[in-house]
Parts: C-alpha cells; sequence; structure tokens
C-alpha cells in the first residue's frame, strides 16, 4: 500500500491553503485528492469579485483567488490528483479512491485534513410545498449551469432565502437578461452579507421580501407559478398575505451544510454546525484526522476558509512532529446566550500555540452588547458590538496568557445592555 | 395485428408483459408517461407485505400472501435488491393489545405466519421505538424492495423477450372494431385483439372507454419523507402502526438503499395526477411517526413526495374481463398490497384470464433473467480494478453523494429499457438521489443522456417532454 504522511480530502481553497500551510511546515509528503477536473473546488462558478481581501488586499474574482493558490501548489510539487473521488475513509486512516485512471486506489496516511466543503439544504430537504416541477434549483447549481456549462435555466425567477448565493444570483441572471421577481426571506431579516444586498438586490430594485416563504409551488412538468405569504413570528403563514408571481424559475438560497459523508461512520462527535467538534488544531476526535473549511462550520468570506485551512495545515505538521500531545489542561467551549456555536469546541492549552483564535456567530441581530469569554471568574476578553449580525462570522484572537486554566469549560455569551 | 395489448407499464402491466413474453404472441405496452414505472409503482412504500392485514377471502389477501411468495425468485431473475427484513406492527397502548390479537388471528386465516411479542421483545429488536411500546405483532415474511428497478427491469425483461415499449402514448379513445380493438393515443393508434387495462389511477377511464362501469378508481394520496443515509440501525424492520380503514397507516422503514422512509399519508385527492405536498400533512406524517420512532432525525430529510393510490370503490383489486367482452381484462384499483402483488396477479391474469382467449404456446427462447447490473459496492478490491481497466469509466464517480460512475450511467444507457430523462436515470443509478439532490451532479448526468442519444442538452427533460432543464443559453454560450 502507498503510504503518505498527509491526505488533504479536496482540492479547493480549504485543501490548497492547508497543503500549502503543511508544506511550509516542511511536510513533504503530501497528496491532495479532488473529484472535478480542475483544482479550485466551488471557487471555479462564483465568478463574481469580492475574494481576497483580507488574504491579498485586494478584491478579486473566485477563479482568480484560486488561481493564487493553485499555482503557488504546482510551483511547489504538491502531489494532486484530479476526478478522484474518496470512497472512505477507515478509523486507521486508509484513504480508498477511484479515478478513471489509476482505478481504486487505498493510501495509508499518517495524517489526514478533511476540506471536503458543503452542499446545499435541497429543495425536499426543506420540504417546500407543492408540486415538484422543472425549473426549481438550489441557487448554486443554477450558478453551475450559468457559469460553468453556459446555460441560463430560467428568465422568470423567484428566489427563495437571502443566503449570499441566491443574492449573487439574483444580479447574474439579472445580467444575462432574466427578470428576478423577488427575494423571499424567512427570517426578519437577511441571511446575506449587507453588501451583497446592497449590491445584488438594491441596484437592480430586486423587492426583498423579509418574513415572508414560499407556500405553494404549482406547475406540472413545469414550473409556472409561485406562492410566497408572510409568516408570524412562529412562522406561520398569516392568512391574506399571499403574493402570487408568474415564474417560470425557482432559485434557494436556505443554507449550507458541511458534507462530512466520509466521517460520519468514524467515531467522531458532531457540533451544531452538523461539522466535527474539533480543537484548537482544528483536529478532529480521531486523533490525526484534521477538518477545516466550509466542512467544518460554513463561512461567510473564503478568506477566512484560508486562515482556518493554514490552522488545519500548521496542526496536522504538528501531530506528524510528534507535537500534540493531548495532555495538560483541556477546556470545552459552550456557546451561551445568543451564541449559535463555537469553533473550537475543545482547545488542549498545552498543545496551544501563542495565539489561539475563535470563531463563531450571534443566534440573531444584535445591537450594543457586550460578548464575553470567560472561565469561570476569569473574564479571558470582553467585546463590545454596536451591531451584530448572524451572517457574519466573528473571529477573535486570544493570547495565550489570558487562559489560566481555572475550570473546564469557557462560556462564550451574549450580555445585553439594559 | 398485436396479440395483447398493455396499457399501463406501471409494476402490474410490466409484469403481466413480462409473463407474456414466456409464450409467442406480440405484445405491446403503452405508457403516457416518459419512463415505465412512472406513477404509482415509483411513489409508495417499497414494502413487499407480509399479507396478514388484508380481509380473509379477498382478492388482496389471496395475491399478496401469493405474491410475497414469489418474491426472492423473482427478484433473483430481475436481479432487483429485495430483503426480507420482516415487519412490526407496535401497539403503543393498552387496549390495542386486543387489536393485535385480532390481527395475529387474521393472519392465520390469511396463512401467514406470525409472532405476538412482549414490549421487552420489541425492545431487544428495535432499541429506538417509543418507550410506550406494550406489545407488537412480527411478521417475518415481510420485506423491502427497490421499486425502480422492479419495474424497470420487469419491462427490461419484457423487452429483452420481445415486448414492443411504446412511451409518452396517452389513450384518448378505445374502438371495437370486429374482432380487434382500436386504441387511439394521441398520435397513433394500435390494433390489438386483446386488451389489458392496467391503467392505475386511471384505469376506471380506460374501461369506460369499452362499457359503462359501476365503480370508480379514487385517487388517495400518500406523503412521505425520506431521509439520507443516516446511521444504520435507527430501525431493522418495517415499523407500522395498527391499520385503520385509512390503511396501514404511517410506517417507518430502513430501504433498500440504506435510506429511511416515513410515511405515507392518506387523503383523497381529487386531481388524480397531483402528486404536490403540503406543510400540514407531512407536520402530521412526523407526528405520527415521532410517537412510534422518537428519535427519527428529521433534519436528515433529503426529499419529500406523494403518490396517489388508485382506491376501488369495490374495496379489492378488480381482475376481470369487461361485461361486454373477453377481449378487454381489467387489472384495476390495485393499490397497496399491489406491489407485493403484482407478480401473482400477472401469473393470474396470463394462466386464468388471457389463456381463455388466446392459445398461448410456450416461447422456447424465453429467458427469465435480466442481464446482470454491475454493483460495484459488491465487487472486491481487484475486481473493481479490473473492472476499470477494461472500461475506466467505472472509475470515474459522476454522482458524489450516492458514489455513481459514468460507467454504471453509460451501462443503463445501453440496456433495453434506457432511461430518457434525468429523473429515470436517478431511478436506476441513484445520481442525483442523495443529500444534495443533483446539485452538483446534475449536468454532468445531462451531458451523459445528451451525448447517448445524440440530442442537445436543451432536449434533455427532467422527467416528461416540456420539463427541459437547461432551456436558454448564456450571452455567448451555445447549446451542445
Amino acid at each position: 500500500m502507498i503510504e503518505k504522511d498527509l491526505v488533504i480530502i479536496g482540492g479547493g481553497s480549504a485543501g490548497m491553503a492547508s497543503a500549502l500551510e503543511a508544506h511550509n511546515q516542511g511536510i513533504k509528503s503530501i497528496l491532495i485528492l479532488e473529484k472535478n477536473p480542475y483544482l479550485g473546488g466551488i471557487l471555479n462558478q462564483c465568478i463574481h469579485n469580492g475574494f481576497g481581501l483580507h488574504e491579498f488586499n485586494e478584491e478579486l474574482t473566485g477563479p482568480e483567488f484560486m488561481t493564487r493558490f493553485s499555482d503557488l501548489i504546482e510551483k511547489n510539487k504538491i502531489e494532486y490528483r484530479l476526478l478522484s473521488n474518496v470512497l472512505s475513509i477507515s478509523e486507521d486512516k486508509v484513504v480508498t479512491y477511484s479515478n478513471s485512471y489509476e482505478g481504486l486506489v487505498e493510501i495509508k496516511a499518517k495524517a489526514i485534513i478533511l476540506a471536503t466543503g458543503c452542499y446545499e439544504r435541497s429543495p425536499g430537504a426543506i420540504q417546500i410545498p407543492g408540486t415538484r416541477p422543472s425549473g426549481v434549483y438550489t441557487a448554486g447549481q443554477a450558478q453551475l449551469y450559468l457559469n460553468c456549462y453556459g446555460y441560463l435555466v430560467g428568465k422568470r425567477v423567484f428566489i427563495l432565502g437571502s443566503g449570499d448565493i441566491g443574492l449573487i444570483m439574483a444580479r447574474r441572471m439579472t445580467l444575462e437578461g432574466a427578470k428576478v421577481l423577488g427575494v423571499a426571506e424567512l427570517m426578519p431579516y437577511s441571511a446575506g452579507l449587507n453588501r451583497n444586498i446592497v449590491q445584488c438586490l438594491k441596484d437592480f430594485d430586486i423587492p426583498l421580501y423579509l418574513s415572508h416563504t414560499v407556500k405553494e409551488v404549482k406547475g406540472k412538468e413545469q414550473l409556472s407559478k409561485v406562492v410566497i405569504a408572510k409568516v408570524d413570528e412562529k412562522f406561520n403563514f398569516i392568512p391574506g398575505t399571499e403574493i402570487e408571481f408568474d415564474a417560470d424559475t425557482l432559485l434557494l438560497s436556505v443554507g449550507l451544510i458541511p458534507n462530512c459523508d466520509l466521517i460520519s461512520k468514524l467515531d467522531i462527535s458532531f457540533s451544531k454546525t452538523r461539522g466535527a467538534n474539533v480543537t484548537q488544531d482544528m483536529e478532529t476526535d480521531v486523533p490525526g484526522i484534521f477538518s477545516a473549511g466550509n466542512v467544518l462550520h460554513v463561512h461567510d468570506l473564503v478568506d477566512y476558509v484560508v486562515s482556518e485551512a493554514k490552522e488545519a495545515g500548521r496542526g496536522a505538521a504538528k501531530y506528524l512532529n510528534g507535537k500534540l500531545t493531548h495532555k495538560g489542561h483541556v477546556y470545552s467551549l459552550k456557546p451561551g446566550y445568543g451564541i449559535g456555536y463555537v469553533v473550537p469546541q475543545r482547545i488542549f492549552i498545552e498543545d496551544a500555540g501563542e495565539q489561539i483564535i475563535l470563531k463563531f456567530r450571534v443566534t440573531r441581530p444584535f445591537k450594543d452588547i457586550n460578548i464575553f469569554i470567560k472561565e469561570n471568574d476569569n473574564l479571558i476578553k470582553k467585546i463590545f458590538k454596536p451591531a451584530i449580525i448572524p451572517s457574519e462570522m466573528e473571529i477573535v484572537k486570544l493570547d495565550k496568557s489570558l487562559f489560566k486554566s481555572l475550570d473546564n469549560t469557557i462560556d462564550v455569551y451574549v450580555e445585553e445592555k439594559k | 395485428m398485436i396479440d395483447v395489448l398493455i396499457i399501463g407499464a406501471g409494476i402490474t402491466g410490466s409484469l403481466i408483459a413480462r409473463k407474456l413474453s414466456s409464450y409467442n404472441l406480440n405484445v405491446h405496452v403503452l405508457d403516457k408517461e416518459n419512463d415505465v414505472g412512472n406513477v404509482t409503482s415509483m411513489a409508495n412504500s417499497a414494502i413487499v407485505h407480509s399479507g396478514y392485514d388484508p380481509v380473509p377471502g379477498t382478492k388482496k389477501a389471496k395475491f399478496n400472501v401469493l405474491g410475497n411468495s414469489m418474491y426472492p425468485k423473482l427478484c433473483e431473475e430481475l436481479d432487483v435488491h429485495f430483503k426480507m427484513i420482516g415487519s412490526l406492527t407496535v401497539a403503543l397502548y393498552e387496549e390495542q393489545l386486543k387489536l393485535l390479537e385480532n390481527l395475529a388471528e387474521r393472519s392465520k386465516e390469511n396463512g401467514v405466519k406470525v409472532k405476538l411479542l412482549s414490549a421487552d421483545e420489541v425492545r431487544k429488536l428495535e432499541p429506538n421505538i417509543s418507550s410506550e411500546v406494550k406489545g407488537a405483532l412480527l411478521a417475518p415474511t415481510a420485506g423491502i424492495v427497490n421499486p425502480f428497478t422492479l419495474t424497470v427491469h420487469a419491462m427490461e425483461n419484457a423487452v429483452d423477450n420481445g415486448v414492443c415499449l411504446h412511451l409518452n402514448e396517452e389513450v384518448i379513445k378505445i374502438v371495437k372494431n370486429g374482432n380487434f380493438y382500436n386504441v387511439v393515443t394521441k398520435s397513433n393508434s394500435y390494433q390489438a385483439k386483446v386488451v389489458i387495462n392496467a391503467a392505475g389511477v386511471h384505469s376506471d377511464q380506460i374501461h369506460a372507454m369499452v362499457e359503462p362501469i359501476d365503480y370508480q378508481i379514487t385517487a388517495r394520496k400518500g406523503e412521505y419523507f425520506v431521509l439520507d443515509h443516516y446511521k444504520e440501525g435507527l430501525v431493522n424492520h418495517v415499523i407500522f402502526p395498527l391499520p385503520s380503514e385509512k390503511g396501514k397507516g404511517i410506517l417507518v422503514s430502513p430501504t433498500t438503499s440504506g435510506n429511511y422512509i416515513v410515511g405515507p399519508s392518506s387523503e383523497i385527492n381529487d386531481d388524480r395526477e397531483d402528486v404536490s405536498t403540503d406543510k400540514l400533512t407531512l407536520d402530521e406524517v412526523k407526528r405520527q411517526a415521532l410517537d412510534m420512532v422518537p428519535s427519527i432525525p428529521f433534519n436528515q430529510a433529503i426529499r419529500t413526495f406523494s403518490g396517489n393510490r388508485p382506491t376501488p370503490s369495490t374495496h379489492d383489486f378488480i381482475i376481470d374481463f369487461a361485461k361486454c367482452d373477453k377481449h378487454f381484462i381489467n387489472v384495476s384499483g390495485i393499490e397497496s398490497p399491489g406491489l407485493v402483488s403484482s407478480p401473482a396477479i400477472a401469473e393470474y391474469v396470463v394462466n386464468e384470464l388471457v389463456s381463455q382467449v388466446l392459445t398461448l404456446t410456450k416461447k422456447e427462447s424465453f429467458n427469465p433473467y435480466v442481464r446482470k447490473r454491475i454493483d460495484l459496492a459488491k465487487l472486491s478490491y481487484k475486481e473493481r480494478n479490473e473492472l476499470i481497466k477494461k472500461d475506466p469509466n467505472f472509475g470515474y464517480v459522476v454522482c458524489n453523494c450516492e458514489k455513481v460512475t459514468l460507467g454504471e450511467i453509460l451501462d443503463e444507457l445501453s440496456r433495453s429499457v434506457p432511461p430518457r430523462s434525468v429523473k429515470a436515470l436517478k431511478k436506476r443509478t441513484r445520481a442525483g438521489f442523495g443529500k444534495c439532490q443533483g446539485g452538483f451532479c446534475q449536468p454532468l448526468v445531462i451531458k451523459a443522456l445528451a451525448k447517448h442519444f445524440d440530442i442537445p442538452c436543451s432536449e434533455v427533460p427532467l422527467d416528461g417532454p416540456g420539463s427541459e432543464i437547461c432551456k436558454f443559453v448564456t450571452k455567448g454560450g451555445n447549446d451542445k
């Protein structure tokens, strides 16, 4: 059996960034496995700009952003296989993949980084009411047809969900000559970034219906109508608020879910994000198996995917160099009031570097709040936020010296001003 | 001249066609859909019922029990996934225990082996069952089957043995013309000595084209959830509540593909073609299922669907000659337990009814086996590599969720009832059946279909004609 120090599953932004970081840390026996015929993952279909402001201090398109990384992969001669689909990972880190040119291959890896990204919540997953005609797509699926295959799936479009991909597609389809009739959002606030609401909807006079959702999809072979209605605070439809649209296309942008299929049968625990629970080094419950990027938790910006993936690359290098001891004081991180989740879920303080990075999201929009990060009576950090929304991920960098090992739990919670 | 024309390529029509293909007859099948098994045969619970439930003495009871015993051989010949996992009908209240005993009695009358289990015995078999469980009726011969490949392979076997299949042919008129029937569709007409009406939810309408009828078929809609491959052992048997006059109730069951299915509801549907779902009904399905199995992870739901049962006002299957003529045979009202009964119905229709009007001579060349499908999961590491070496397409995974290779897709396209739509291909290969529901692989599937049929992508439908996906090209794009 072929052996590798580090096998990285997924050649998108997380996979490439973690490979480059592990390589920088001296790991030379690396293999990236990518299912598509190209590196870069989903960025290949994200032809809009807005990527790279944090990582490169400039605004790039998705393909430009990912090319910065794939060029470095080539330059550093990091090995990768395209059109190679990983079928399984075993507890003892045997990775089995399949492609047309090598066949079925088993590799014994010393460490693995899972960087398989996420998938879109489907119409079936949200139990969208009505018929199931042609013309209902997830926003990313429509984006794939449009940007990679040259097909416009429809000309009168309604969008359910104000996630970023849906907003981007509202603009994209408008530019291709389609009429976007509106965007409905179940919540009383948008799920997307503010900049996308402005640049993709307001600039094109596309109405956003907050606290609305699809009440019925109509049409037999082809979608003919979408009926939306307003919902109350318990998400029940309010009678008489129905609006009917003559639409041939309904796009769904109703959430992304980490794709953890490959590790779902291993002895690994998962968090509320539906990604694996990880340590400060992005290590899962199985020593030597790491996870980073959207397969861990869905990020708002690819720049943050990259920085997290670098942490995983460093973590894997530490593991391979015998520097992850899992000894000493260990913390569990507990999301409290107003906090949806915190990554990482555990911190081995002895293994941690000088800086510990916490990532979290709030459960709803807040104004003028303090966020507390505390272990027992020790206030590690208090952060004032004049405004905070769930669509933006919060990143906090903390000096290791702030942690006093007083308690096993670190609480992260919101305190509203009275 | 056609000897036998079958209207409807659902499971019943397909198995009748297959049975007829073992004789020297000219057999044709019409279906209004773009694929076989595209209506009721596709949207059901996929359960091979044991037969404890139908009223003793009815056709339902007779064909269910007989059909159940035919499944192992049928599925071996047709290369269809079938597992006899057994069913548990559970009592959640003390007063239901008496009803379980009644069911056990009925089972005896129907000739079905069952066993009454105590609450502890049930919990041992099904650790995730409600703690409220008071007992259950175990029917070990109940099974689960892949209903998609069952119908496809039944028809494929029929076609391999000489049957002609015509899809997208909706019958609008039937005229008796001397000693044959002229069956008129929207675009053609067919002359046949014998017509078999296996038109499912429309079978009363088809029957009414030849004589006045004194019964009707009502569409009774059932809505379902499909859960992802969650993990093994959520339930190990088909779990039923106690049956009521509305049907067998909402079940929770594993599928042959390693998913779980939850449903169906039961509501009268005025529009027989309507297979929409609605929130209130699905919420109720959810509630009732959680009563039996409280830990069902509904956040793992990947699809909802509904199907219409062809419920006859006679309360039993209608399998007989038309009153006016023995050359018109009705196989109507085949609601649950229709799937399990279908092989026995097919035998009966051919041996007992068709034989009265046509001379049946065995076809020497008849082969009951379909060409075996390549099941990659069952191959060893070495065998799989040998296969990929021979045909590299078996190494290229197109559908990431369900791990379907291009080789399997091309193999399906080379078979005698090939898929013509994205949905037809999905039913056969599971490409697009997983958690992303085709979000990633659908364009690749469309390309494979377009290439095989040598048509542009814009002509590949999702399901029937008019459901095309690649409708327009982008600025500067072209339709390849």
